[in-house]
């Protein structure tokens, strides 16, 4: 029994219906060693709880700066508190002080079993529909340890578990955690070196690798593909998408995930500036398109989920 | 859609609901000739008679299932001997924004020359409140509970399969059986009884009169007709008029113009809750069906097309006008014929069949306002069915609402009915429970749950109609645990039941007594074979419900005082009550801490889940078995209508932090918004209330349209109300429309005419609703799904 560990969970989705298979609840885990352009969840990035504020359900009562111990907030009566980000600590003084929910701490610690307990609440769902749970994050694999005593928990329960991964991992830790996934969701962000490393921050070729070895090891998967127009969407690299995987032994089915904008709101809510303003997401017309070019080429493919 | 079908649905869609004085002209004139001349089965028996002798016959051009209950389509009759509509109710009628019934200038001066003088002091609605106690009264004015009966007679029930297998002629040999075995000797009621099952009789010929005026009326027309077609399809009519109802029905067309008989018998006698409902429609036009298929007699294209005309039919019929209390419980042309797909055999095979998914498939096209079909979905009930429901779901005018047929059957046997019965059984109204063809399942009124909560609150005191109207149940502000509040509660609960209970002794036996309905009685057994009304206690099976309402509101507001006050002393309860009072004036801070850090009804939560089953309980044992004087006992049931928005209207702030006024949570969904953690967590959360305890409970969930955009989707969406009803829920219902488009319909009404949304137990244009109930719809949460 390796007793004490514990992971940073940053939300818990249940009536997942885009994350696998059948109904599922999918727990976000917190940290991400990429730094896409186009993140959705930039509240999952950082490896410690955030603090997120929603001004427009606040009341500008002052309860949270008078609760702060770092006197990190500045409030003056009719304005909107303000946050020094730097000397916040994230101790969520503020938001249990907090009356509407404005303020809220980002990042949940759990130990492996209060997280799979508190998963299995759906478990009358999964059952009925052939569904279980899914790990996403930011990236599960950049909090190993936790994610492999939930995997092996999960498993124990009997519950079906898809991981929902970069795939950017120390590769024999990568498969060793994929082994205890029943599905990995696999993201495939760019099949170009140069373009991948520019706008996710990590290079391409240990990806492709160790989704390789998924391969090899017979372990299911399902591709997804972001479709951030202008970025990877090109007729070249939709090309290099078909042909890598209508090549593959098992074609696996894909899924186009249209690029969306509801992040926006969450950058603001972080106090981060949001780097793709004005992307417009792309028209179900343009989906189709391109979902044409891969079952041209035999691919079983999804737009969404 | 065939041209006819096309042609009858818009003259349906477009015909303004208008009064009809007809049926209050005859009804008046007979009483005033023959009152006291009879005994009150008789006199009601052929005042129904006078009716089917006199009224108008219509027959519209292209129409092949016949019969008005008016003298035309949307030609709405009253029934003065009920309730007898005022100059100004009428004017309000005329007048009124929203579901206005126009009122023809002859039939002002018809009531007030004739109606009006005759009425006024006679009708059971006046003569009621002349008997009801002070006691009753002031609980009523102040909001505690309403009374269905004051203005419309009991109904609430449904058809069985023998409407389909017996004629008129076989019920009237049942009547005289039963009349010859009346034993004058030892048998005290036996003259009693020997009226009703005369009247029974008289009602028979009556409807058989009414059906051979039509036979009559369709070959007169068919001589006038120089289209051959037309005098073809005249000369059928004619053909199956004199056929059914007096004899069972040997065809398809048969069977839906002999259900369509009694369904216009019941509603022209009496104007009971709910109108009629053919039960389980696929089930009991199957036979019909695949003989006349197989025979060759008829395509499945001309089975739509009949079905459609049938359809149409029910459209027809707007509900009979209500003014005051009732008009705001249920503000709506809608009359609540909710028709019954799938579900199970009495044998306990799945009832389903080729005509479940035609007549979906009809209901779908035609989306009119009546009638409702629902979708009994059992374990066997095939996924294909349930997928093919859903499909409509997603179209988002709010129907086929879903029900557990299962949870259905389990209701009716723990109320102690045979199996055979229950699996017959089903729903009707909105969500109500009953065993087709043999029981009365009355409701007697809704009963405002935080509404008693504000009373102990107070000490036993209203503060809106500023009187003592509960007990003295003590200062909260002396209470010294949440157990004590609740126990308070729960003693306030009760008294306000008695009083419930106490008034409707006397309203069930008015009707018993004076407004018996000897042609309902027909058709509901055992009333022939007891020889007794269905007002009075005749049918196999009686019960009568009391609706639990606005358990969301009073289960987040028991959370915020246990937890706040309680528990974690964020409040004191004198802070509280003085917020209460203040409504919250000056108090945001409070008001937002209550609707924001209370563990709330919705989420999955035990800390509030937990609450709402003891108020359930309590509220159960309150009721449940209390005997009622007609027969049968009490049961609960959780239904709204939109009796949530007027019991709002009347209840001031509650600890959840909702202002006085607003509106309380809906049947037994959680307080509009409340629930944060998607829809799986909202049925886990309801499916902890024990719902085969009640006689129907009813969840409204609202969806976002992308939520089940994909066909994969639509199965996942099967599967999660599978779950639901694993879990023991009973009902559920969806909206699949964006708050945008809503919220577009507010402010664009002409363009969103059409626009259908669920309501409670029913849908309805969202244009005709009040502006609070728009509000109300538009505050449900939204599932989504990234």
């Amino acid at each position: 029994m390796k007793g004490g560990i514990t992971g940073l969970v940053f939300d818990i989705k249940r009536y997942a219906i885009h994350d696998g298979p059948g109904i599922r609840s999918t727990a976000f885990l917190k940290g991400c060693p990429l730094d896409c352009l186009w993140c959705h969840n930039p509240e999952g990035k950082d490896p410690r709880p955030v603090l997120s504020f929603v001004e427009a359900r606040c009341l500008s009562c002052g309860a949270c700066a008078a609760a702060c111990p770092e006197g990190a907030i500045d409030f003056s009566p009719g304005s909107f508190p303000k946050t020094n980000r730097e000397r916040c600590t994230a101790c969520g003084a503020c938001a249990a002080a907090c009356p509407t929910g404005a303020r809220e701490i980002i990042g949940r610690r759990y130990t492996p079993q209060g997280l799979i307990e508190e998963l299995l609440q759906d478990r009358p769902f999964f059952e009925a529909s052939g569904g279980g749970i899914t790990f996403s994050g930011g990236e599960p694999l950049a909090q190993p340890e936790f994610l492999r005593e939930c995997l092996i928990l999960a498993r124990k329960k009997g519950l079906h578990v898809a991981l929902d991964t970069s795939g950017y991992a120390e590769p024999r830790l990568f498969l060793e955690l994929a082994r205890l996934s029943h599905l990995v969701l696999y993201d495939l962000k760019d099949m170009d070196e140069e373009r991948h490393r520019k706008n996710t921050g990590v290079p391409l070729a240990p990806i492709m690798k160790n989704l390789q070895s998924l391969f090899e090891e017979g372990i299911p998967v399902w591709i997804r593909i972001p479709v951030i127009p202008g970025m990877n969407d090109g007729p070249e690299t939709i090309r290099a998408y078909v042909d890598f995987l209508s090549r593959l032994p098992t074609k696996p089915p894909v899924f186009l995930l249209p690029y969306h904008d509801i992040g926006k709101e969450k950058y603001r809510r972080l106090g981060v500036p949001s780097r793709l303003d004005g992307l417009k997401p792309p028209s179900r017309a343009r989906m189709e398109e391109l979902a044409r070019a891969f079952s041209k080429a035999g691919l079983e493919v999804h737009i969404g989920g | 859609m065939t041209e006819r079908v096309k042609r009858l649905r818009e003259a349906s869609m477009a015909a303004q609901p208008t009064i009809s004085a007809e049926r209050a002209k005859i009804v008046t004139d007979f009483y005033r000739e023959n009152l006291g001349k009879y005994p009150p089965p008789i006199l009601r028996a052929l005042a129904f008679k006078e009716i089917c002798e006199k009224k108008e016959i219509y027959i519209g051009e292209g129409e092949l299932i016949v019969g008005e209950r008016g003298p035309g389509p949307k030609l709405v009759p009253t029934y003065p001997e009920l309730t007898c509509h005022s100059l100004s109710d009428l004017e309000i009628l005329n007048t009124r924004e929203k579901t206005r019934y126009r009122v023809p200038e002859e039939a002002f001066e018809l009531y007030e020359r004739e109606i009006i003088p005759f009425w006024r002091g006679r009708s059971l609605r006046d003569r009621m409140f002349s008997l009801l106690p002070q006691e009753w009264k002031d609980a009523y004015e102040a909001g505690i509970f309403t009374e269905f009966m004051e203005q419309r007679a009991p109904g609430h029930t449904a058809g069985d399969g023998k409407l389909f297998r017996m004629g008129l002629f076989d019920f009237k040999k049942k009547i005289a059986d039963s009349l010859a075995r009346l034993d004058f000797e030892r048998d005290p009621e036996a003259y009693e009884k020997q009226a009703e099952l005369i009247a029974m009789d008289i009602a028979a010929d009556a409807l058989i009169t009414l059906a051979r005026r039509h036979a009559q009326a369709a070959r007169a027309l068919a001589e006038r007709t120089s289209d051959p077609k037309r005098r073809a399809e005249l000369l059928k009519i004619a053909e199956v008029c004199e056929w059914v109802p007096a004899h069972a029905p040997r065809n398809f067309w048969e069977a839906l113009q002999g259900y369509w008989f009694y369904h216009l018998a019941v509603i022209t006698e009496l104007n009971g809750w709910d109108a009629f409902n053919p039960g389980h429609l696929d089930q009991h036009l199957f036979p019909f069906y695949k003989k006349d298929i197989e025979s060759g007699a008829l395509t499945p294209e001309e089975a739509k097309e009949l079905l459609s005309c049938f359809w149409i039919k029910f459209n027809n019929q707007p509900a009979p006008p209500k003014v005051g209390v009732t008009a705001a419980e249920s503000g709506t042309y809608n009359d609540f014929v909710n028709i019954n797909l799938g579900g199970l055999t009495p044998d306990g095979k799945d009832g389903s069949n080729e005509l479940s998914y035609l007549i979906l498939e009809v209901a779908d096209e035609l989306h009119l306002l009546q009638p409702q079909v629902n979708l009994q979905v059992s374990r066997l009930t095939p996924d294909s069915l349930l997928e093919a429901a859903c499909r409509v779901i997603r179209k988002g005018y709010g129907y086929p609402p879903l029900f557990n047929a299962d949870m259905v059957v389990q209701e009716l046997l723990r109320q102690g009915k045979t199996i055979e019965d229950a699996r017959e059984g089903g729903t009707s109204g909105c969500v109500e429970t009953g065993a087709f063809g043999k029981e009365a399942y009355i409701l007697s009124g809704y009963f405002n749950l935080p509404k008693v909560l504000e009373i102990t609150l107070n000490n036993g005191w209203d503060p809106r109609t500023k009187k003592r109207i509960g007990l003295e149940t003590g200062d909260p502000r002396d209470f010294e645990s949440f157990d004590e509040l609740f126990s308070a509660w729960e003693r306030q609960l009760r008294h306000f039941i008695d009083v419930k209970i106490r008034g409707n002794a006397i309203v069930q036996g008015l009707y018993a007594a004076e407004m018996p309905a000897p042609f309902l009685s027909i058709i509901i057994d055992d009333c022939i074979e007891k020889g007794k009304d269905y007002n009075a206690g005749g049918a196999r099976y009686n019960t009568t419900y009391i609706q639990g309402v606005g358990i969301g509101t009073l289960t987040d507001s028991l959370s915020a005082i246990k937890h706040h006050v309680y528990e974690w002393g964020t409040i004191t309860m004198d802070e509280l009550l003085e917020a209460l009072s203040t409504d919250f004036e000056g108090r945001e801070t409070l008001r937002q801490l209550l609707l924001n850090k209370t563990p709330r009804y919705g989420n999955d939560d035990d800390r509030a889940d937990g609450l709402m089953r003891r108020a359930f309980e309590a509220f159960f044992r309150a009721v449940e078995g209390r005997p009622a004087p007609r027969g049968g006992v009490y049961h609960i049931n959780m239904l709204p209508t939109t009796c949530h928005i007027y019991f709002g209207q009347v209840t001031g702030a509650t600890p959840d932090g909702r202002l006085a006024w607003q509106p309380l949570s809906e049947g037994i969904s959680p307080v509009q918004g409340a629930d944060r953690n998607g829809p799986t967590a909202v049925i886990k959360s309801v499916a902890k209330m024990d719902h085969a305890k009640t006689g129907g409970t009813l969840l409204n969930m609202k969806f976002s349209p992308q939520v089940l955009s994909g066909e994969e989707d639509i199965r996942k969406f099967a599967r999660l109300v599978r779950t639901y009803f694993t879990l023991g829920g009973h009902h559920v219902q969806f909206n699949v429309v964006s708050a945008r488009t809503l919220r577009e319909a507010q402010k664009n009404p002409e363009e969103y005419r059409g626009l259908l949304v669920r309501v409670a137990g029913y849908s309805d244009y969202f244009c005709d609703l009040s502006r609070k109930l728009q509000d109300e719809i538009i505050a449900r949460t939204e599932h989504e799904a990234l």
